[in-house]
């Protein structure tokens, strides 16, 4: 890649050209550390760029690694921030901890430890660790299905708010992450059983025929691809949730690791795209990450503007014509209750079904009567109770309707 | 076309008005072999980078437009079993290999887009519109066949590609693409032009636009664009406005304000957009025009 220069000697631009490429690898580790999708490959590119004269002026340089590296909008916006930062020096002016990127929340003390405590608890002689007997059985009934079950339906019935006993505040925390499977498995077979054919497929027709001469005598239909459905979750993590927000955090990682078109947002008084953070394999990794870009959660409510965002930045990409979006929130609107009202009319409009689940419907003397949940009503297609595991399996056979 | 002014002019030519950014994306594409995938809105004029690429270099577009449940037989070639029919009808109780030799032979193929690309004399530009509604599975497939650039047909044997074409892959966000497929292209975000630009892209397109009037217009747009609207006008929207103000031959915005806001139904395609913005918003809206 070294150019043909002749008046340096040869070993002093190889002198350079190490230096270059020593410079540049820096470059693609620190793009790495910012959660670009950058390989060996791009590398390669990076370097070739260098050497057909792309490096004359930094402006030139940037904007072909811009192209080069980037591989979709965030990565586009904030790789000039970058470039400068690194080649020119410059600061950058807000190095925000970008929402959702694979390396944002790098916190090695806490994901060190839950790692330990998952250990513990998966192991299987541990119990003279763990303080608490009450534990020990818990431990096992997680191997054995049958036996979690059955402990479950105890469960079941239950407030969400009035399990006291963190052991049993773990084991809902469980069930609702495996409700979120067995709903998936459930959808997709009723999908496949529904599928008929509606319309003739001519040319396939007769290509399959070819064998009987042309003559038609097996017929092959087309039929219309099912798309599955997509599960958008928007949970209100503001302080008179918070009693919820627990169980629904682990539901909701449940149904991203299951499902295979499922999004999730979490909102207080802003939004919060959680999906990639909630992808993580270890529920209590994900909950870690998540604590963390939840900062400011337990304030009030601002359930409208959050819409507003998700309305405008978020449903075109997210939103197609089998979703459901599913809002879980008391309706405790803090900030504008009419602007609630338009953001959920214009929301309707864009998906197949909106589901609000409410854990405070069940309580006694409940109802509806704040501002914010009075506008949205009108616009909900489901308004359910979920504040025990049992009302949360209800909803299953009306997501599986869809 | 080597250099990015270059580029820059021979696009201008057949009529897109690139900023310089994407001159160096297209220089790229060309030094490094590697396809371009455009990100934008709706209406920012993402095809139309494609069809004035194919211009400037002279050649053919081929156009594979995505949807859902797009497959092979329709991307990428199929067999004519009509004609390969009518074929073995007409031989029937000559030699049976040599009609399978005869059917099975390039006159019975059916060429579609991908194929077509890669078998021209001359490297066309293959533009694979909406990539985002094809199915995940397609994405795979079009994934390997834009790094080998070649095709197996179990019948007649691998075509290796003739010439590799320009690939340009545009996307409008509706589904998340594949991090492998985002990684192999070179990625460039469209934006709304800037007023200087418009203004240009508005004198280039529409005829008999004075300089002042597009530069009113593309003023006007980029207030409109400013609004909180459901649906935010892109370029294509500008220029029909353009257009149906210079056949109502409007020379200048302040002397019709009935006529702009009667028109601005080019530009507002929705019914809450189109009452949101009332007669007294145009006016206020217009004053800021100079």
């Amino acid at each position: 890649m070294s150019c043909c220069g002749a008046n340096p000697g040869y070993e002093e631009i190889d002198e350079v050209s190490r230096l270059i490429a020593a410079k540049l690898a820096a470059f693609l580790r620190t793009l790495r550390d910012n959660a670009f999708a950058v390989g060996l490959h791009e590398g390669r590119d990076a370097a070739a760029l260098m050497a057909a004269g792309y490096a004359e002026k930094p402006a030139l340089l940037r904007s072909a690694f811009k192209h080069l590296f980037s591989a979709r909008k965030a990565d586009w916006e904030k790789f000039d921030g970058l470039f400068d930062a690194f080649w020119l020096g410059k600061r950058v002016r807000s190095r925000s901890v970008t929402m959702g990127s694979a390396k944002a929340a790098n916190s090695p003390s806490l994901k060190g430890l839950q790692d330990n405590k998952s250990e513990r608890a998966g192991g299987e002689s541990a119990s003279d660790q763990i303080p608490s007997t009450d534990d020990a059985p818990e431990d096992r009934a997680g191997e054995g299905r049958m036996e979690g079950a059955s402990r479950a339906d105890n469960l079941a019935e239950i407030d969400f708010r009035k399990m006291a006993d963190p052991g049993q505040i773990e084991e809902a925390h469980a069930v609702a992450a495996r409700l979120a499977k067995t709903m998936r498995t459930r959808l997709t077979r009723r999908d496949l059983a529904r599928r008929r054919g509606y319309r003739l497929d001519l040319r396939r027709t007769i290509h399959s025929n070819i064998s009987h001469g042309g003559v038609p005598i097996s017929l092959v239909k087309r039929q219309r691809k099912q798309k599955p459905l997509r599960l958008v979750m928007l949970l209100d993590a503001s302080g008179s949730m918070s009693m919820y927000t627990g169980v629904f955090l682990r539901f909701i990682h449940g149904v991203l690791d299951e499902f295979r078109e499922a999004e999730a947002f979490l909102f207080h008084t802003r939004l919060a795209y959680v999906s990639d953070a909630m992808k993580e394999k270890d529920a209590g990794r994900a909950l870690d990450r998540l604590s963390i870009m939840a900062q400011g959660a337990g304030g009030g409510t601002k359930i409208g503007e959050s819409l507003q965002t998700f309305n405008r930045w978020h449903a075109a990409r997210v939103l197609h014509s089998r979703s459901c979006v599913m809002i879980v929130s008391d309706g405790y609107e803090t900030g504008n209750a009419a602007l609630l009202g338009r953001e959920m009319a214009a929301l309707a409009k864009r998906c197949r079904r909106i589901v609000w689940l409410n854990p405070m419907m069940a309580w006694d003397g409940y109802a509806p009567e704040a501002a914010g949940i009075k506008a949205a009503l009108p616009h909900v297609d489901l308004y359910a109770p979920a504040n025990t595991l049992k009302s949360l399996t209800a909803l299953e056979p009306y997501l599986a309707k869809l | 076309m080597k250099t990015r002014e270059q580029i820059a002019q021979a696009l201008a030519a057949s009529g897109y008005i690139a900023d310089a950014e994407l001159a160096t994306a297209i220089s790229l594409m060309q030094l490094l072999r590697r396809p371009l995938l455009l990100e934008g809105e709706a209406g920012v004029g993402k095809t139309e980078v494609a069809k004035a690429l194919a211009a400037a270099h002279a050649t053919e577009l081929i156009r594979l437009q995505c949807y859902e449940g797009l497959d092979q037989s329709s991307a990428l070639y199929e067999w004519n079993y009509q004609r390969q029919l009518l074929a073995i009808q007409a031989h029937r109780g000559g030699d049976a290999e040599e009609i399978e030799d005869k059917i099975f032979s390039e006159k019975y193929l059916l060429e579609r887009p991908l194929l077509a690309a890669i078998r021209r004399d001359r490297p066309p530009v293959l533009l694979i519109d909406e990539i985002d509604r094809a199915d995940d599975e397609f994405e795979a497939f079009l994934l390997e066949l834009l790094s080998d650039f070649q095709v197996s047909i179990p019948e007649l044997g691998t075509i290796s590609a003739t010439t590799i074409p320009h690939v340009v892959l545009t996307s409008n966000g509706t589904r998340e693409l594949s991090d492998a497929l985002r990684r192999r292209c070179l990625y460039h975000y469209v934006d709304y032009p800037d007023v200087d630009r418009e203004a240009r892209i508005i004198m280039a397109r529409i005829d008999g636009t004075s300089a002042s009037l597009s530069l009113q217009i593309a003023r006007m747009v980029e207030n409109i664009r400013k609004e909180e609207l459901r649906k935010v006008p892109g370029v294509a929207e500008t220029l029909d406005w353009a257009a149906a103000l210079v056949g109502l031959e409007v020379r200048d915005l302040h002397d019709a304000p009935e006529v702009v806001h009667e028109t601005l139904m080019c530009l507002l395609k929705t019914h809450e957009d189109k009452s949101r913005v009332t007669r007294e918003v145009t006016e206020r809206l217009l004053g800021k025009v100079a």
